[in-house]
């Protein structure tokens, strides 16, 4: 038995023994974590551009789907060159040059400490902190002048975090458009946030108040200040609608892009 | 062998039906049903994962260990399923958006392993990799079964296609939003249960107990 085993190849004399010995089940388990992990990383890596790609062009179309400037028949990559980005630096609601635009989206994707700063209230449940620098986008119409802001939102709904974009006129005040480009909420009820009808009643509403006080609002009756500050809560999904709510007034907010509304509003952004 | 290429591919959508029957991955389909598309999708990805998982299996089931067969079983399926997932962000963005968290969960489905663990550990690969394609069709008709009823009566349509108006797009249909929840899949589930098994009287289980008849004294 043993000679035999001497002149068979290392391999074979491995294929041959007994499964249960603890040298085979070493071998097996080693040999087949091995495989698999390179089977694995092979195709992570491999179609990684591919994902990224995808990922991106989907972010670009919800931008421009968002300002309204969307048409099916243009490439969204050339559409896209009409926006100028801008990474804001949400303390001074200024734009800085200390990140490069087309870097920011990996660093914020990564949650990179350079970007992000812990908040004590977190209404819109982003897991105790936030961006504190945010690659916003500027439209200009045909004469160069400031048309409309898109600006990038997220906040907790009722299973998910639901990632989208807000459009707002050039006075930083009224809301062109908001849709999400991610979330997992329930479909039919909470996914409902994608309904175009839904989406149409941000369209013309006021943020602020006659006052300056944040008025907007995502409820089932609208608030003293009326209609122009009032998105109809979606039937059946109150927590998704609470969450947006949520959301829309932490963004809009001081902690969020409130320094830079007010400095829209003054009309110094051009 | 004891069953033909042919009866182990039709078998498992009827007569041996691992949801209706066997009464296994019941989780999933609960999660992915309420619209056809992405149920299509996860069934698609459950019968390629189930198949080829079974063929790997069975070709190195005379080299698996028994204590850790289980542990191998679960790398070979696992790996599958990264690898469905990946393609499936590359190439059906859309799709894998809905459906993401839901693929990953193809490796904890009862089918995959129930089938690896029970038929491709004992037989041959093409065998086994055409049981596996099997129960995974099985399961896939009766997630598209399901997502039919739940996608017509919850949102009014069919593979996306408006068929009932919908109130909240200006229609006349009350959509049922219970049909959009996971737990309706279990009524339906259970209805079509019941409709098989009156259909097929051989699938019904014996009762676990028998009520006698005492003799009064």
């Amino acid at each position: 038995m043993s000679e035999a085993n001497e002149n068979k190849g290392l391999i074979r004399r491995f294929l041959d023994a007994p499964p249960d010995s603890v040298g085979k089940t070493v071998f097996v388990a080693v040999a087949l974590c091995l495989v698999a992990s390179m089977v694995v990383s092979a195709a992570a890596v491999a179609l990684r551009p591919i994902q990224d790609e995808n990922k991106l062009r989907d972010k670009r179309i919800n931008i421009l789907q968002v300002a309204g400037v969307y048409d099916e028949n243009t490439p969204v990559n050339e559409a896209f060159e009409a926006f100028e980005p801008h990474v804001l630096d949400l303390s001074t609601g200024e734009f800085t040059d200390a990140f490069e635009t087309s870097e920011f989206d990996a660093l914020a994707d990564a949650r990179d400490p350079s970007i992000m700063r812990p908040i004590d209230e977190d209404p819109a449940g982003l897991g105790g902190q936030m961006q504190a620098y945010r690659l916003v986008y500027l439209l200009r119409d045909d004469s160069g002048a400031l048309d409309k802001v898109v600006m990038p939102i997220e906040g907790y709904g009722l299973w998910s975090t639901l990632y989208g974009f807000i459009a707002l006129e050039e006075n930083g005040n009224d809301i062109f458009g908001l849709q999400f480009y991610q979330h997992g909420e329930t479909p039919g009820l909470g996914a409902e946030v994608d309904n175009p009808r839904w989406k149409a009643l941000w369209n013309g509403k006021k943020l602020f108040a006659e006052d300056g006080d944040l008025a907007i609002t995502v409820a089932k009756t609208p608030p003293p200040e009326g209609t122009d500050y009032y998105v109809d809560a979606l039937a059946g999904a109150t927590l998704t609608s609470r969450g947006v709510d949520n959301l829309v007034r932490f963004w809009m907010g001081e902690a969020g892009y409130g320094s830079f509304l007010e400095h829209l509003q003054a009309g110094e952004v051009n | 062998m004891a069953q033909t290429y042919r009866s182990q591919l039709i078998d498992p959508l009827v007569d041996d039906n691992p949801i209706t029957l066997q009464v296994l991955g019941i989780c999933s389909a609960l999660a992915v049903t309420s619209s056809m598309q992405v149920a299509f999708v996860m069934a698609l990805a459950v019968t390629l994962v189930t198949g080829f998982s079974s063929m790997f299996i069975s070709m190195l089931r005379n080299q698996i260990p028994s204590s850790i067969r289980i542990i191998v079983q679960m790398v070979v399926i696992a790996s599958l399923v990264i690898l469905v997932d990946q393609v499936l962000k590359a190439y059906a963005y859309e799709i894998s958006k809905t459906l993401s968290v839901f693929v990953g969960l193809i490796i904890t489905n009862c089918i995959v392993m129930g089938r690896a663990e029970a038929f491709a550990m004992k037989n041959p690969p093409i065998a086994s990799f055409i049981d596996g394609v099997g129960n995974g069709l099985g399961y896939g008709l009766l997630l598209m079964v399901v997502s039919v009823i739940r996608e017509l009566f919850g949102s009014g349509s069919l593979w996306g296609v408006t068929i009932l108006e919908t109130v909240n797009n200006g229609g006349w249909y009350v959509p049922n939003g219970l049909l959009l929840l996971p737990p309706s899949a279990f009524f339906v589930i259970g209805l079509i249960i019941w409709a098989v098994r009156t259909w097929k009287p051989e699938q019904v289980e014996e009762r676990e107990y028998k009520i006698q008849t005492v003799e009064g004294h």
